[in-house]
């Protein structure tokens, strides 16, 4: 069953127009990446959905229109790692980490999941006193991860993660991200420019050109796919 | 020139003391919402200014109901909260929409209107606000302290040191902080980001509240001016300590209270009655601007690209 589908989703930033009626769908469980050239509307697209730009069309998750207003959707249990990671560099790494629970109600099981989750990544669990400002790019993105899963997500959305990273921080992140998704069946939606790699970790694949879908498929055709060898792939 | 003494430096040293205690109130109150929202709070004093003319009312007016101080007091300081945080959704968040430039002189719109409100509602002639701590004096020594200042100081420090472990140590204080720093990826966290803003400008009322009813003892009089010149020290104070930094505008009122009290009894050419305190904090004001725009506190930007 689909968890997550766009039906004809439009967004405009003032007058400009960046979404010009996109439709996908991500199963439960799947991997599923966004590719497209600068301005072709991907991180337009995740901010539809998070409710961060308005939007028009339809946003449906489990089967269920979104509300409208950003932290409505947050609770629902879709995670935004937002471009640029954007951490609270001023806060130390824990409490980057309790912030990122806000949403939970049940807040001893939630407590609990924040000490558990920095298991998961030893780089940040030892500089959790520390302001997260004074984190490497890489530890940031990490830190960035770990605080959208402290909110029990069922949708995590990735904008742009390899982003200023060296190759091996990139492929580490998305050995985790793979790890997460192998082992608790998180559905992950990614938005990259690198799209070899992105083809590499996803099942399928959304290619956007001027705020529309331009290709659709399965992964591992799009990699064999004329139009996305030449523009996307360089080869 | 005065020939100096130990017991009487003592003695301005406290003064000054329980005058920076009053300003860090208001400027911790200034850096709160100048963090939340971006701006300074003009009204801020004169925030505090209608809410002590609440408290004189409930408390010391023939007509008014009559309360003790201290019931009073809390009162006034739970309604300035939620005053504050209406305020918020009433006036400053339709303005943002606008820019900084149109909450400033929304801002300045509020000054005016609630001096204007002082006066139309309690008319503008001084009242009497006597001093809810025992007239006597305390004596270390040679040192005679009244309580006025003592009691100054511990209620303000007080109310400063909750609001602190407020956001040290809460949920909510965290999640008030995130809302400030970041407020796209903090509604991506499910904050609740206007909320969250209007609890600060609630916080910030309440603490000005305190700051105008610990400021009216001390001269005696209130009237619907009365804040005008605490607001500019606070505001000073908050410049001095980094206007983003709340240690630091507590850090920096102390040294201004004590500094000027200090500055008024030991240099003959500022008068006695201090008519030129004032503008000499405005002067440490623009010197501050002019050669430490970041405060002695100001934000230290840690980064690592």
């Amino acid at each position: 069953m689909a968890l997550l589908e766009l039906e004809n989703v439009e967004a405009r930033y003032g007058p400009i127009k960046a979404l010009h009626g996109v439709g996908l769908s991500v199963n439960e469980g799947q991997m599923v990446s966004i590719l497209g050239a600068n301005g072709a509307g991907k991180t337009t697209t995740l901010r539809a959905i998070s409710g961060i730009v308005r939007r028009s069309g339809k946003v449906l998750f489990a089967g269920k229109p979104v509300p409208r207003a950003a932290e409505a959707i947050a609770r629902l249990g879709i995670a935004h790692v937002p471009e640029g990671r954007e951490v609270y560099g001023e806060l130390t790494v824990w409490e980057n980490i309790l912030v990122g629970a806000s949403c939970r109600r049940d807040r001893r099981e939630a407590r609990r999941d924040c000490e558990q989750v920095l298991e998961h990544f030893p780089r940040i669990a030892d500089r959790r006193r520390q302001q997260a400002g004074t984190l490497s790019g890489g530890e940031q993105q990490m830190l960035a991860l770990a605080r959208a899963l402290v909110s029990k997500p069922r949708l995590l959305l990735l904008d742009e993660p390899s982003l200023g990273l060296a190759p091996t921080v990139v492929s580490a992140f998305y050995e985790v991200v793979t790890q997460l998704n192998a082992d608790t069946g998180l559905t992950v939606l990614i938005v990259e420019q690198n799209a070899s790699l992105a083809l590499d970790v996803t099942s399928h694949a959304y290619v956007l050109e001027v705020g529309r879908v331009a290709l659709e498929g399965p992964s591992s055709e799009l990699k064999e796919h004329e139009r996305v060898r030449a523009s996307y792939l360089g080869y | 020139m005065l020939a100096f003494t130990w017991t009487q430096f003592w003695q301005q040293v406290v003064s000054g003391l329980s005058d920076g205690s009053i300003y860090a109130t208001l400027a911790l109150a200034l850096v709160l919402i100048h963090r939340a929202t971006g701006v300074v709070n003009f009204a801020q004093g004169n925030m505090g200014m209608f809410s002590t003319f609440i408290a004189w009312w409930l408390i010391y007016q023939e007509t008014g109901p009559g309360l003790t101080f201290w019931l009073g007091f809390a009162l006034v300081t739970l309604m300035s909260f939620v005053g504050g945080a209406v305020i918020y959704g009433v006036v400053i968040r339709p303005l943002q929409r606008g820019g900084e430039l149109a909450i400033v002189i929304g801002t300045i719109a509020l000054l005016i209107l609630f001096q204007g409100l002082a006066g139309w509602i309690w008319n503008p002639e001084p009242k009497a606000f006597k001093s809810p701590f025992p007239n006597s004096q305390l004596h270390i020594g040679d040192v005679v302290i009244s309580w006025l200042w003592v009691g100054t100081i511990l209620v303000s420090l007080g109310c400063v040191a909750v609001v602190f472990l407020f956001f040290r140590l809460t949920r909510t204080g965290l999640m008030m902080r995130a809302a400030a720093l970041r407020a796209n990826t903090s509604r991506l966290m499910g904050i609740r980001v206007t909320l969250m803003l209007a609890l600060g400008w609630g916080l910030a009322a309440a603490l000005s509240a305190v700051a105008g009813m610990m400021a009216a003892p001390s001269l005696g009089t209130l009237d619907p001016f009365f804040m005008l010149s605490v607001l500019v020290y606070a505001f000073a104070a908050a410049v001095l300590g980094g206007i983003d930094s709340p240690i630091g505008a507590v850090v920096g009122a102390y040294i201004l209270g004590v500094g000027i009290s200090l500055l008024s009894t030991y240099v003959n050419y500022i008068t006695v009655d201090s008519q030129l305190n004032l503008p000499v904090a405005l002067a440490i004001l623009l010197v501050i601007l002019l050669f430490r725009p970041s405060g002695l506190f100001g934000r230290a930007v840690v980064r690592r690209v």
